[in-house]
């Protein structure tokens, strides 16, 4: 049957390809994540999941049913009662024990429509006896992940889009056709064991986000300055994709969500390298750094943080987001640039990033201060930023003012 | 009562003609040129700046989503920038919305509610020429905003804080165009409530009265409890934005969401104003082509008024996935699953009336039966949609960008059509193209589920809205829906040339050009002269 359909459809593609003289796409289907031409929701994962695909099919099964009824009616009114059959009109106009009828059926109906889903409702709210609980954050535009309760307690990453940046600006990218997984992979995957019941702990940064699987049956809007929950139980293994769901600027297409679902002994073993990498990824706090260290460091931490909106040329985009080549704010006192990466930009797009580290935010400010055009040739360093993570309110929004 | 009112608000050029104010229906024609339009107070002329006005907004709006769609047809950016494509579906969603449907049923009222009821003009004549001449700085703001630093807003057009306190001065002047079109919304619709209260011909009982009377006077109702609800949102948006308020930012004891629930107060009227209109214009449509009764007036006057009231308190269900509380949740959806009955209702009149009938399917009628069909369709989806469980997994997917389409477009933009092709002969006094009006209504019909019946298949496999690239897999329905949307968009032509046709000359209409229809309009010459009814009409 769904072989069938595949079929039907694939010929159908082909006809309307060559008609209109495209090729008819040869992606193929992507492992937790969308099939190509899929028609239903993604196959379920967790109990929630099967039961939204259950309720979906039921609905689709009722409402199909009325509308045969009803249109059924309907045509074979404009096929008996019209003129050019010679029929002629009746004069009924009113019954009130039909109105009656067509009022009450319809509301048991839908009054038995809603009562099918009130348990899964209920069921979707019941966030307690969590395994583990997971904080995820939506920054513009990545997640951020902290591990707070639970096995691999400590564990905090981000997590941004790793499709190559040429794959989606070129128009005709062959690299894009041959990546199953375009736009739906990161940097960094979530990991959760199976079959424990995870809560995920939603809030932003700066604009509402959304965080969704839906393999889990999981959307939560992520509402910055508040804290949401939600949960799922995966009860397979594998790699599941979604994106975030609630637009939230220039970046909302790609800033996807990726979980893995290992086995439990899998998952210590992660949790285990990760403290590790944790560790070793933490810098020397005593390591002394010099101008090359920083500019190659600082290219890094640009190229993840900061291109999405200034561009790799530094130019930016003009009227939405400002050229850092040739700004005075970059290329002035090192005070402004600091105080600008650490707090933000009140009332714009630039966000704050002291999430990063000293020597990140050290790099990256020595790094835009002396690429492209700007050539101040001073370094910023990483206790530069320590210092300016200090500075009071005041001394800030005068750092950070439009004017400069 | 037609003695009180000079439907010609202040003397004009050419006033002192001779004629003076003659009993007969041509003596005090209108002045030439475009101070005609200017000045004009005739609810005739108003309610044809409206329908132009909604036009020229339609095919912007039409021309926006075309580039969307043109994007969107294979992945990688290719024609926009993710930045401006933001900016597309948000200007798209807010011309079509507050340009395009509203305007066009604001056109519809103007010219049909006095015909209708047999009033010589509205209520309030010069208050009429403001509220249309007001939406003229609205729009050029709104389409001037494209060309501001930072560009048009992109915020959405349901302008979501705190993303659209980021935006730049592009959102000012949007805020300030909907304020401007909500002030024109909130005087059209005292003027069609007091209309239609205070200047019925003598014996037109309110259950007398013409179904599209009686929709757009709870519309109006509607629009006046909810227009005033989006103001005080934006301008919390705006003064969030310049005068360092916090009403939706929590670090200053704020709450973004507090925007949704104000905005969706609105906003889910907001769908029932776009769509109670066109409910009264099939209604019309129905009995006229099957030539009986409508079935049910009084249930379908009830349904009306269930409808309305009870969309004061569905609105959460736009916002299952900001984790409102369980009990919300499961209020939400009940409450908004009991909307279908008084939806279902309806269609079930209007089968009922086609049923025995003598039906013929000109233009007006065939977009009158594509409405009940398709616009169910989106009911069904809406239903769908209304499971909470199911609406988490499909919110701000493409299922409800077909959804939506669906009620709005094969719903609202149908009935609009079938309302022009239905009125045209009276406006024009000639007859339109009846082949080139059912080419346009097949072509549209067929071009419209082209686009959007593969939305559904997206939005379920896990395409989210508002994004300008998208997983490969995607590729082939989003293909399809391209395909489709040209196609619609350039049907949408063959609509202005049968109404430019139509008005330059065509075989003459007969005052009544529609045999089984019924109502006062009919009684009065095609093209209908500039006054009518300055002597009221009894109504039996």
């Amino acid at each position: 049957m769904m072989q069938n359909q595949k079929t039907v459809l694939k010929w159908g593609f082909a006809v309307a390809a060559l008609l209109f003289g495209v090729a008819a796409w040869a992606a193929v289907d992507m492992p937790g994540g969308p099939a190509v031409r899929q028609l239903n929701l993604q196959p379920a994962v967790t109990k929630i999941a099967e039961d939204i695909i259950w309720l979906h099919w039921v609905m689709l099964a009722i409402c199909t049913v009325i509308f045969v009824a009803v249109f059924g009616v309907m045509f074979y009114s404009i096929y008996a009662h019209r003129r050019s059959k010679g029929h002629k009109p009746a004069t009924f106009h009113e019954s009130t024990a039909v109105e009656i009828a067509w009022t009450i059926v319809p509301t048991i109906i839908v009054v038995i429509m809603a009562g099918l889903a009130t348990k899964t409702v209920v069921a979707m709210k019941d966030t307690s006896g969590a395994d583990i609980t997971i904080k995820a954050t939506g920054y513009q535009w990545k997640w951020g992940y902290d591990y707070i309760k639970g096995e691999g307690e400590g564990i905090a990453f981000f997590s941004t889009l790793s499709t190559p940046r040429e794959q989606i600006e070129d128009a005709n990218s062959k690299a894009r056709e041959d990546n199953v997984h375009y736009l739906l992979q990161t940097d960094n995957d979530v990991v959760v064991p199976v079959g424990k019941k995870i809560r995920i702990l939603t809030t932003a940064n700066d604009v509402i986000h959304a965080w969704w699987v839906p393999a889990f049956g999981v959307k939560q809007d992520a509402i910055p300055g508040f804290i949401r929950d939600t949960w799922f139980k995966a009860e397979k293994t594998g790699t599941f994709r979604g994106n975030c769901a609630e637009l939230c600027g220039k970046e909302h297409g790609f800033m996807p969500i990726v979980v893995q679902v290992v086995e439990p002994a899998a998952y210590a073993e992660w949790v285990d390298k990760k403290k590790k990498e944790m560790l070793a990824k933490q810098d020397d706090p005593n390591k002394v750094w010099d101008m090359a260290g920083l500019m190659d460091r600082g290219a890094k931490v640009y190229a993840a943080n900061c291109v999405a909106c200034h561009q790799a040329s530094g130019k930016g985009v003009p009227g939405a987001f400002p050229a850092l080549d040739g700004a005075k704010f970059v290329t002035g006192p090192k005070d402004n640039t600091m105080a600008i990466l650490v707090n933000g930009r009140q009332g714009t797009a630039m966000a704050s990033f002291k999430g990063l580290s000293d020597v990140e935010l050290a790099a990256a400010a020595t790094y835009v201060r002396n690429s492209w055009g700007n050539k101040t040739g001073d370094m910023v360093a990483p206790a530069d930023v320590k210092a300016a993570r200090a500075w009071d309110a005041g001394k800030v929004s005068q750092l950070t003012a439009k004017a400069n | 009562m037609s003695a009180v009112l000079d439907p010609h608000g202040k003397p004009h050029d050419g006033h002192d003609d001779g004629h003076g104010h003659g009993h007969g229906d041509h003596h005090h024609g209108p002045p030439a040129g475009i101070w005609r339009w200017m000045t004009t107070t005739n609810h005739k002329d108003i309610g044809t700046l409206y329908l132009w006005f909604s036009f020229f907004m339609f095919l912007s709006g039409g021309v926006l989503a075309l580039t969307i769609r043109a994007e969107l047809f294979q992945p990688g950016l290719q024609i926009v920038r993710p930045e401006f494509f933001n900016q597309l579906t948000t200007m798209h969603g807010l011309i079509m919305v507050f340009g395009a449907i509203m305007p066009a049923f604001v056109g519809f009222a103007n010219w049909m509610i006095p015909l209708q009821i047999g009033a010589p003009d509205m209520a309030f004549a010069r208050m009429n020429n403001w509220s249309f001449w007001l939406l003229i700085p609205a729009a050029i703001l709104l389409i001037a905003s494209f060309f501001v630093p930072g560009g048009a807003t992109a915020a959405g057009w349901t302008l979501y804080a705190p993303l659209s306190t980021q935006m730049g001065p592009g959102m000012d002047m949007a805020i300030f165009a909907m304020h401007i079109m909500g002030a024109s919304s909130i005087m059209g619709s005292i003027n069609i409530v007091t209309t239609i209260l205070n200047m019925r011909a003598p014996g037109m009982t309110l259950m007398k009265m013409p179904m599209f009377c009686w929709t757009w006077l709870i519309t109006a109702y509607l629009l006046i409890a909810v227009m005033p609800v989006l103001a005080g949102a934006i301008t919390m948006v705006l003064t969030d934005r310049h005068f360092g308020t916090s009403f939706f930012n929590a670090a200053g004891g704020g709450d973004p969401v507090m925007y949704q629930h104000i905005f969706w107060f609105f906003g889910h009227p907001e769908v029932y104003i776009m769509i109670l209109p066109a409910f009264g214009i099939v209604s019309h449509i129905i009995p006229a082509f099957a030539r009986k009764q409508l079935f049910g007036y009084a249930s379908m006057v009830y349904a009306t008024s269930s409808i309305a009231i009870l969309s004061f308190i569905v609105w959460a269900h736009h916002m299952f996935t900001t984790g409102i509380p369980v009990a919300g949740q499961l209020f939400f959806m009940y409450a908004t699953m009991l909307i279908a009955v008084p939806t279902g209702v309806k269609v079930f009149n209007w089968i009922a009336t086609m049923w025995k009938g003598s039906m013929t399917f000109e233009t007006p009628m065939l977009f009158a039966v594509g409405f009940i069909f398709v616009f169910t369709m989106g009911g069904f989806t809406g239903l769908i949609c209304a499971i909470t469980p199911i609406d988490i997994q499909i919110q701000d997917t493409y299922y409800v960008v077909a959804h939506f389409h669906y009620v709005l477009v094969a719903g609202s933009l149908y009935a609009l059509f079938a309302g022009a092709y239905y009125w045209l002969p009276k406006w024009t006094g000639h007859m339109y193209s009846e082949g080139l009006g059912k080419l346009h209504f097949w072509a549209s019909l067929i071009f419209f589920n082209i686009t959007f019946f593969p939305m559904h298949f997206l939005g379920l496999a896990g395409m989210p809205r508002r994004i300008p690239d998208y997983a490969t897999q995607f590729t082939d329905f989003n293909m399809v829906a391209t395909i489709g949307a040209f196609g619609f968009g350039l049907s949408q032509l063959i609509f202005l040339v049968v109404v430019l046709k139509c008005i330059k000359g065509g075989p003459k209409a007969a005052d009544k050009p529609w045999d089984g229809a019924e109502g006062l309009e009919w009684e009065v010459p095609s093209p209908a002269p500039y006054h009518t009814f300055e002597t009221p009409p009894v109504v039996k």
